[in-house]
C-alpha cells in the first residue's frame, strides 16, 4: 500500500511532522540564548550542502558541476561558520557559569 | 552504500539535528546541544560523499569554504553577530539557487528523471525564488545592520504596487516554467532574477530597529528554501533540517512581533520609523529635563541598595559591554544587588545584549528577562539606562500613543532613574520620552562606553 502513495505525500507528511516538532523544541529556548538559536539553525539550514554535493558529484563535468562546486563553498563557509561561532558564543555563556556558582 | 543505508544514516543525522536545538533549553546543555549538530552535519556529509565521485572537487570546495567560515567565526565581534548572521542567510539563499539551476540543468545527478515531472519543477520553483529572495534580501539587511546602507526606511509611492505586480509576474513565469514540456530556461531565468529584485524591494523599506523582525523572517526563510531543495530531491533529512530552522525563525519573528505590539504585516510593509533625530514631539516642546555627569550618578548608584540596568542598543554601538562589566562588579562590591533587565527587542537581533554581557562574563543569573523583573521596578533604588529609549517609554501605556499597547520595561517606576544618552534625540518610534522629563530623571550625556568608564573611576 505504501508502494501506492505518491512520494510528495510521503514528503509532505514528513514535512508537516518536523515543523511540529521543530514548534515544540524553539518555544522551550531560553531567550538569553536566542542569538545563538539563530546562528545555530543557520548551520543547520546548510544541510542543503548535500544538494550542492550532488550537484557537483557527476564525473563528466559540466557547468552544472561547477554551479555545484560553488554552492558547496558556500554551504561549508556557512557549516563551519555557524558552528564555530555558536560554540564560541556558548563557551561565553558556560565561562559565566562557573564564575556564578563559584 | 545502498539507498537504504544511506536514509538511514540520514535520519540519525536528523535527529542529531533535532537534539541541537533542544539542547539550547538552558545554557548547561546547548554546547552538547552545538556538538550534537556538528555531528549530524558530519553524518551527512561523509554520508553524501559514497553518492558523488568528483571527491577532490569535493573536497576542495569544503576546505576552501572551511578555512573562511573559520576565520569568520574566529575574528568576528560580538557586536557585529546581526550582521554575521544576516551575511550567513544570504550564503544559504544563494547555495539554494545555485542548486536549482544545477537541478534543471542535469536533473539525473540527483536521481531525478531526465525530463523534470511536473512535480519536481513546481518544488524547483519554490525553492529557487524563496532561496533568491533570501539571497537580495539578507544582502540589503547585513548592508543596513553594518551601516554600509543607512539604516533609515527607503520608501516611495507605489512601492506595495510595484512589488505585488513583481510577485503576481513571477508567479507567471513559474507556471509558464511549469506548464513547458521541455526545459525553459526563458522562463526560469526571469522568473529568478524577479525574485532577486523583490528579495531587495521588500527589505529596503524596513527600518533599523524592526531588524530583530526581518533577521528573524530571512533565518526562517532560509530554512524553507533548504526544505524546498529537499522537496525536489526527495531528500526527507533536508525537508526536517529546513522545517526546523523554518519554523525556528518563524517562532522568533513572532516573538519581536509582539514584544514591540506590532503585527508582522505591519513591520514587512515597513516605511515605520526613522533613525533621525528631529523630534517630532507633541506641541509641549517647554519640558524640561535634568542632566548631570558620570560623577554625581557613580555617587547616587555608590550609596544605592539595588541598581537595575537596562541595555540597548547604544551599548552595543558603543561597545560598552567590558566597561559596564566592571561597573557592576565594583557596585557588587559595594553591596549594590545589580541586576540586568532586557528587553526581548533591545538590540539588532533576538538575545543581542544577552550574548554582549556574557561576551562581557557577566553571570548570566543577574541577566533576567523582562517578565521575570518588571515587577521589581518599583523597589528598586537606581536605574540605569544604557542607550535604549522606545523599550522604557511610559507612552506605550496611553491610549493613542504609536507604540500603545508595547510591553515595556517599567524603569518609570524606580526611585531614580538614569539615562545615558547621545542627545535628546527621540528614539526609533519618533517619539519623545517622558521618562527623560520626569523630576526623579537624570539625564547624563555622551558615548555610554566612555560615561560608563567614567563612572567606574569615580565610585
Amino acid at each position: 500500500m505504501i508502494g501506492d502513495i505518491d512520494p510528495l505525500i510521503i514528503n509532505l507528511t514528513i514535512f508537516v511532522l518536523a515543523i511540529f516538532v521543530g514548534y515544540h523544541v524553539v518555544w522551550n529556548v531560553t531567550p538569553a540564548l536566542h542569538t545563538p538559536l539563530m546562528s545555530v539553525t543557520n548551520a543547520i539550514s546548510s544541510i542543503i550542502i548535500v544538494g550542492a554535493m550532488l550537484a557537483a558529484g557527476p564525473a563528466d563535468t559540466d557547468w552544472g558541476v561547477w554551479l555545484g562546486a560553488a554552492a558547496v563553498t558556500l554551504a561549508a563557509v556557512n557549516v563551519f561558520g555557524g558552528f564555530l561561532v555558536s560554540q564560541r558564543m556558548l563557551e561565553m555563556f558556560k565561562k559565566k557559569d562557573k564564575k556564578g556558582s563559584a | 552504500m545502498s539507498a537504504n543505508m544511506v536514509a538511514l544514516a540520514y535520519l540519525v543525522a536528523s535527529v542529531f539535528f533535532i537534539l541541537a536545538l533542544k539542547g539550547l533549553s538552558s545554557p548547561e546543555s546547548a554546547r552538547r546541544g552545538n556538538v550534537f549538530g556538528m555531528l549530524g552535519m558530519t553524518i551527512a556529509v561523509v554520508t553524501t560523499m559514497t553518492l558523488t565521485e568528483n571527491w577532490t572537487l569535493i573536497l576542495g570546495c569544503i576546505a576552501i569554504g572551511a578555512v573562511i567560515g573559520t576565520i569568520i567565526a574566529k575574528r568576528v565581534q560580538m557586536t557585529a553577530m546581526p550582521e554575521l548572521v544576516a551575511f550567513m542567510h544570504s550564503l544559504v539563499g544563494l547555495a539554494a539557487v545555485f542548486i536549482a539551476i544545477a537541478a534543471v540543468n542535469n536533473p539525473v545527478s540527483f536521481g531525478l528523471p531526465a525530463v523534470l515531472p511536473a512535480g519536481s519543477k513546481l518544488e524547483l520553483f519554490l525553492g529557487t525564488f524563496i532561496g533568491a529572495m533570501t539571497w537580495s534580501g539578507s544582502v540589503i539587511a547585513f548592508l543596513k545592520l553594518s551601516g554600509r546602507m543607512s539604516g533609515t526606511p527607503v520608501v516611495f509611492t507605489g512601492q506595495h504596487f510595484l512589488n505585488l505586480l513583481l510577485a503576481i509576474t513571477m508567479i507567471g513565469f513559474g507556471l509558464w516554467f511549469f506548464f513547458s514540456e521541455t526545459t525553459n530556461w526563458t522562463a526560469f531565468i526571469a522568473m529568478t532574477s524577479i525574485a532577486f529584485l523583490l528579495g531587495f524591494l521588500i527589505i529596503i523599506p524596513i527600518g533599523g530597529a524592526d531588524m530583530p523582525v526581518v533577521i528573524s523572517m530571512l533565518n526562517s526563510y532560509s530554512g524553507w528554501a533548504a526544505a524546498g531543495i529537499g522537496f525536489s530531491l526527495g531528500n526527507p533529512m533536508l525537508i526536517i533540517a529546513g522545517s526546523l530552522v523554518g519554523s525556528s525563525g518563524a517562532i522568533l519573528s513572532y516573538i519581536m512581533c509582539k514584544a514591540m505590539n506590532r503585527p508582522f504585516l505591519s513591520v514587512i510593509l515597513g516605511g515605520f520609523g526613522s533613525d533621525g533625530n528631529t523630534a517630532t514631539g507633541d506641541d509641549g516642546g517647554q519640558k524640561t529635563h535634568r542632566s548631570g555627569s558620570a560623577e554625581d550618578a557613580a555617587f547616587l548608584m555608590g550609596n544605592a541598595d539595588s541598581v537595575i540596568i537596562i541595555p540597548g542598543y547604544g551599548l552595543a554601538v558603543a561597545r560598552a559591554q567590558h566597561a559596564v562589566k566592571e561597573l557592576a562588579e565594583i557596585l557588587h562590591e559595594k553591596g549594590v544587588n545589580v541586576r540586568f533587565a532586557i528587553h526581548p527587542v533591545a538590540g539588532r537581533m533576538p538575545g543581542h545584549m544577552n550574548v554582549l554581557l556574557a561576551e562581557a562574563e557577566i553571570p548570566y543569573e543577574q541577566v533576567l528577562e523582562m517578565e521575570e523583573i518588571n515587577s521589581d521596578f518599583s523597589n528598586t533604588d537606581v536605574v540605569l539606562v544604557l542607550g535604549a529609549n522606545d523599550v522604557v517609554n511610559p507612552a506605550a501605556n496611553t491610549p493613542g500613543s504609536p507604540i500603545y499597547g508595547m510591553p515595556i520595561l517599567e524603569a518609570h517606576k524606580a526611585r531614580t532613574v538614569m539615562v545615558v544618552k547621545r542627545s535628546m534625540g527621540v528614539g526609533y518610534a519618533g517619539l519623545d520620552n517622558d521618562l527623560f522629563y520626569m523630576d526623579k530623571t537624570m539625564m547624563i550625556f555622551g558615548d555610554a562606553k566612555k560615561v560608563v568608564e567614567n563612572m567606574v573611576k569615580s565610585i
